[in-house]
């Protein structure tokens, strides 16, 4: 009798809980403010950066942007589709794509930070210190050590490809060369397990480097920029885009206010800041 | 091995500070599948029931249907949901995707199906005289629907529950449809995957540990309500 | 003069079930406070004419008029089930106190509290269950709960109970112990019942007339007395207990007697029947006595004959005995008597009947 006492009440209670909880005053969700839809990639939100620029933004205009973090593919699809309102993308072959098909407009430039080829202190095919990167990777092809990439089509794994090409590798298929299929922090750790090289953009690597394992084996190459461009989608393509919400997030990543943020994020934490401000510049000036 | 136990520390930590953003996407998971799972119930336990009770031409396709829509894979209802309200699509001008009503609308629609099965079932099972033995009691329609109800109010609950346990542990529609924005539409188990994919095991960790304590309160109810089964 | 009609009355009743005929009735009816008794094998169609005669199945055909007035509108159909109450073989009930169940019909009436607690009470107390009102219907003895049944049937005061086989799942003295309780109640309120069963004892004590059907049919009706003792054909000859049934040819007739050519031997039975007609003679176990076969003992049997054992079934108190006196004969007898006469397979013993106890079907109707 008490048993189902006490039964009844849990269920009852469970119940309330469930109803309460689908019914309770919505959550600061405006439905009545202008929505932005801001498509960029996942290494981009794995920063943290947008989690500190994205709250200044709403405050100053009142837009409730809906960041969607999906590899640089689909977030350039979603542009082209008209899903989203503007880009904040790294895959500047398929960019300057898009901008020939009229897909976007006013691509600007707003920041870079760099990729590096990271592995296991070991270094079993010797690439510590080399300036190139192909050659890197023609010495990590010919020794055949253990390499893992993304293999997901995001901006890393472009640029990535973009290496192989360079140095005429194709390493599709080859034992060595593993496919994860992963985001950057996961593909991270498994290089790390395995203790195999990888391609991962600088910002990742100092975010999760505590716990890693992995060392920088080369770094400054000119090929490894990772060059950021935001784009607004096109309005006369897409007439239900927010153009004018577009403009003002892609002129407020260029204002100085923004660049200056970009400049100082992550020196507290990683000791070195994750990104460089390059709002107005000419992208053959980078890395200089 | 020494990743696995400093991330159960720090979730661990995480849990018993009550840390605002996990308590945040907790109470969000809980408020998206109740409300899904509350509409759904509602659809659920009225449509099982009525075909159970009808016959009528076709019977057997509708049951295949509500079968079949009950292994529906929750990435194909997001996919199609999602397809419904991008902008260029029919429901466009809503502009509710990315939001958690998308979401509700995506759940509703995976637990719909096994909130109608299990109840359609359980009002099956019933003796087959009962219906008359009602309606003998001078019961109209109604009151014979609502009295069938009450008698197999164990097994439905049990649907109820099935559906809320099926949509709080969904995963591939919830991110197509709500985009996992911080603090909007990001809940237990979106946040769960993004986390893993940057590497903060702790935070995935503590994540994954409070589902699996969702999932295991639900359970304890169900076995308890399934004991108390009739021996008749 | 009303209390003389009919209370139901039910013409030209078919019911069909996935296409198939299962129903044709071309009368029936009940008059107040009377108790009919439903008998039958399995797929009979008992239970079809019950669900049919409370209008809880669909009908291909038929008429129902309740107090002279039609039944056949959804309204009409709903008026009359609030009036009448049935109980099934199972006891049905819902999950909840035996208090609660034998309300239920009194809360789907909408009646108050008050009201249904008084009608509840008389019920249980009735029924002699009013000790397990608090009891959750899931912890009764399979006695209690249909006893719960019965008492939420008759809590609405119905004027017809319907009963399909409702003792049949319980052990005999449960049985008899309801059996009982159920006529004495059926008599206090005046209510009438149509009870089936295939248990002929059964219903022979309800009943004060009774229905034998067959495959859909009703093959014989009237009181119950006639049945048991004047089937008009040998199924129901034989449903009632009739265990030996003979065909023969009369030759010869008497005042008031008939005697049969068998064949094999010749029978004096009680009736009129015309020389040279074909008939048939049943003869129920009961009404045949064993003598040892040198034994000239006093008896009025005008049938005696010589037989040979050819099989013992005990049936607990009696044995049913099979003979050959040149004709199958089943006799019941006594342990007693099957010690006395030393009854064993091929012993030889005397078969004696009355001619009263042959009963004569004639195949012209």
């Amino acid at each position: 009798m008490k048993m189902r006492r006490g039964l009844t009440w849990a269920v009852g209670l469970m119940a309330a809980l469930i109803l309460m909880a689908g019914f309770s005053p919505a959550q600061a969700a405006p439905v009545k403010q202008k929505n932005l839809i801001l498509a960029t990639t996942t290494s981009t939100q794995d920063t943290g950066l947008l989690d500190v620029i994205i709250p200044i933004f709403e405050k100053k205009t009142k837009y409730f942007v809906k960041t969607i973090a999906v590899g640089s593919g689909a977030a350039m699809a979603m542009g082209k589709k008209g899903e989203a309102d503007v880009l904040l993308v790294h895959s500047p072959a398929a960019e300057k794509k898009r901008m020939e098909e009229g897909y976007g407009v006013n691509r600007r430039l707003v920041m870079h930070n760099d990729f590096v080829i990271l592995g296991p202190a070991s270094d079993p095919a010797g690439i510590k210190g080399m300036k190139s990167a192909t050659e890197a990777f023609k010495k990590i092809a010919a020794a055949g050590s253990l390499f893992m990439t993304r293999a997901d089509k995001s901006g890393t794994h472009a640029k990535e490809m973009g290496i192989w090409k360079a140095a005429g590798l194709d390493p599709e298929g080859q034992k060595w060369y593993q496919q994860t299929g992963l985001g950057m922090g996961a593909t991270l750790g498994v290089a790390a397990e395995k203790k195999g090289y990888t391609l991962s953009d600088r910002g990742t690597y100092l975010a999760m480097k505590k716990n890693l394992g992995l060392n920088i084996l080369s770094e400054g190459d000119g090929v490894l920029l990772n060059i950021y461009h935001v784009i607004e989608v096109n309005p006369a393509k897409w007439p239900k885009v927010n153009a004018p919400g577009g403009k003002a997030f892609a002129d407020f990543m260029v204002s100085k206010q923004v660049q200056k943020i970009i400049k100082t994020f992550g020196v507290d934490k990683y000791g070195s800041p994750l990104f460089f401000p390059d709002a107005g510049k000419k992208v053959e000036d980078l890395g200089k | 091995m020494d990743l696995i136990l400093e991330g159960l520390k720090q979730a661990f930590y995480l849990l018993v500070t009550f840390d605002p953003e996990v308590m945040g996407i907790t109470w969000l998971s809980l408020r998206i599948s109740g409300t899904a799972t509350f509409f759904s119930l509602f659809f659920g336990i009225s449509v099982g029931t009525v075909v159970a009770l009808t016959e009528f031409p076709g019977r057997r396709i509708v049951v295949s249907l509500i079968n079949t829509g009950m292994g529906l894979p929750p990435v194909v209802a997001g996919l199609i949901v999602t397809i419904f309200l991008w902008r260029n699509g029919p429901l466009g001008f809503l502009e509710i995707l990315y939001t958690p009503t998308a979401m509700i609308i995506a759940q509703a629609l995976i637990a719909a199906p096994i909130v109608t099965g299990i109840s359609l079932a359980s009002i099956q099972q019933l003796p087959r005289n009962l219906r008359l033995q009602i309606l003998a009691l001078g019961a109209n329609r109604l009151q014979m629907v609502w009295i069938l109800i009450k008698e197999a109010k164990l097994p439905l609950l049990a649907a109820v529950m099935a559906g809320f346990g099926g949509v709080i542990s969904e995963v591939g529609a919830s991110i197509m449809v709500g985009g996992n924005i911080k603090g909007y539409s990001r809940v237990l188990t979106t946040a769960t995957v993004m986390e893993t994919g940057k590497g903060n095991f702790e935070i995935a960790l503590a994540l994954g540990f409070i589902l699996l304590l969702l999932a295991f309160i639900i359970n304890a109810v169900l076995t308890q309500v399934q004991q108390r089964q009739r021996p008749r | 003069m009303t209390t003389d009609a009919p209370i139901l009355s039910v013409s030209d009743l078919f019911v069909k079930r996935g296409g198939v005929p299962v129903l044709d009735l071309p009368a029936f009816s009940i008059r107040k406070g009377e108790m009919v008794g439903l008998i039958g094998p399995n797929g009979a169609g008992k239970s079809t004419l019950l669900l049919a005669l409370a209008c809880l199945i669909k009908r291909e055909r038929g008429r129902i008029l309740f107090h002279g007035q039609v039944v056949s509108t959804r309204r009409e159909t709903f008026a009359y089930r609030r009036r009448i109450a049935v109980v099934f073989q199972e006891p049905l009930l819902f999950d909840t106190t035996v208090y609660a169940n034998v309300a239920s019909g009194l809360d789907i009436r909408h009646l108050d509290r008050q009201e249904i607690g008084e009608r509840v009470t008389r019920r249980l107390d009735q029924f002699g269950i009013d000790h397990l009102r608090n009891r959750s219907a899931r912890k009764l003895s399979g006695g209690e709960a249909q006893r719960t049944s019965l008492a939420r049937a008759f809590a609405i005061d119905p004027e017809i109970v319907f009963l399909d086989e409702p003792f049949s799942s319980l052990d005999p003295p449960t049985r008899e112990g309801l059996l009982e309780d159920l006529h004495r109640i059926l008599k206090e309120t005046g209510t009438a019942a149509v009870m089936a069963t295939h248990d002929r004892l059964e219903a022979l004590r309800l009943s004060e007339r009774m229905a034998v059907m067959r495959d859909g049919e009703v093959v014989q009706i009237g009181p119950a007395d006639a049945i048991i003792h004047h089937p008009t054909d040998e199924f129901v000859a034989s449903f009632v207990g009739m265990e030996t049934i003979l065909t023969g040819r009369v030759s010869g007739c008497g005042v008031g007697t008939i005697r049969v050519d068998l064949g094999v031997g010749e029978l004096e039975a009680v009736g009129e029947a015309r020389p040279g007609e074909a008939v048939r003679c049943c003869i129920r176990p009961e009404n045949v006595t064993l003598q040892l076969p040198a034994a000239r003992e006093e008896t009025s049997a005008r049938n005696l004959f010589p037989a040979r054992v050819e099989k013992i079934q005990p049936l607990g108190l009696f044995h049913r005995v099979l003979l050959d006196c040149g004709f199958p004969l089943t006799a019941y007898v006594t342990s007693q008597a099957v010690s006395d006469l030393n009854l064993r397979e091929g012993a030889g013993v005397q078969a004696a009947f009355k001619a009263t106890a042959v009963h004569v079907i004639r195949h012209e109707k």
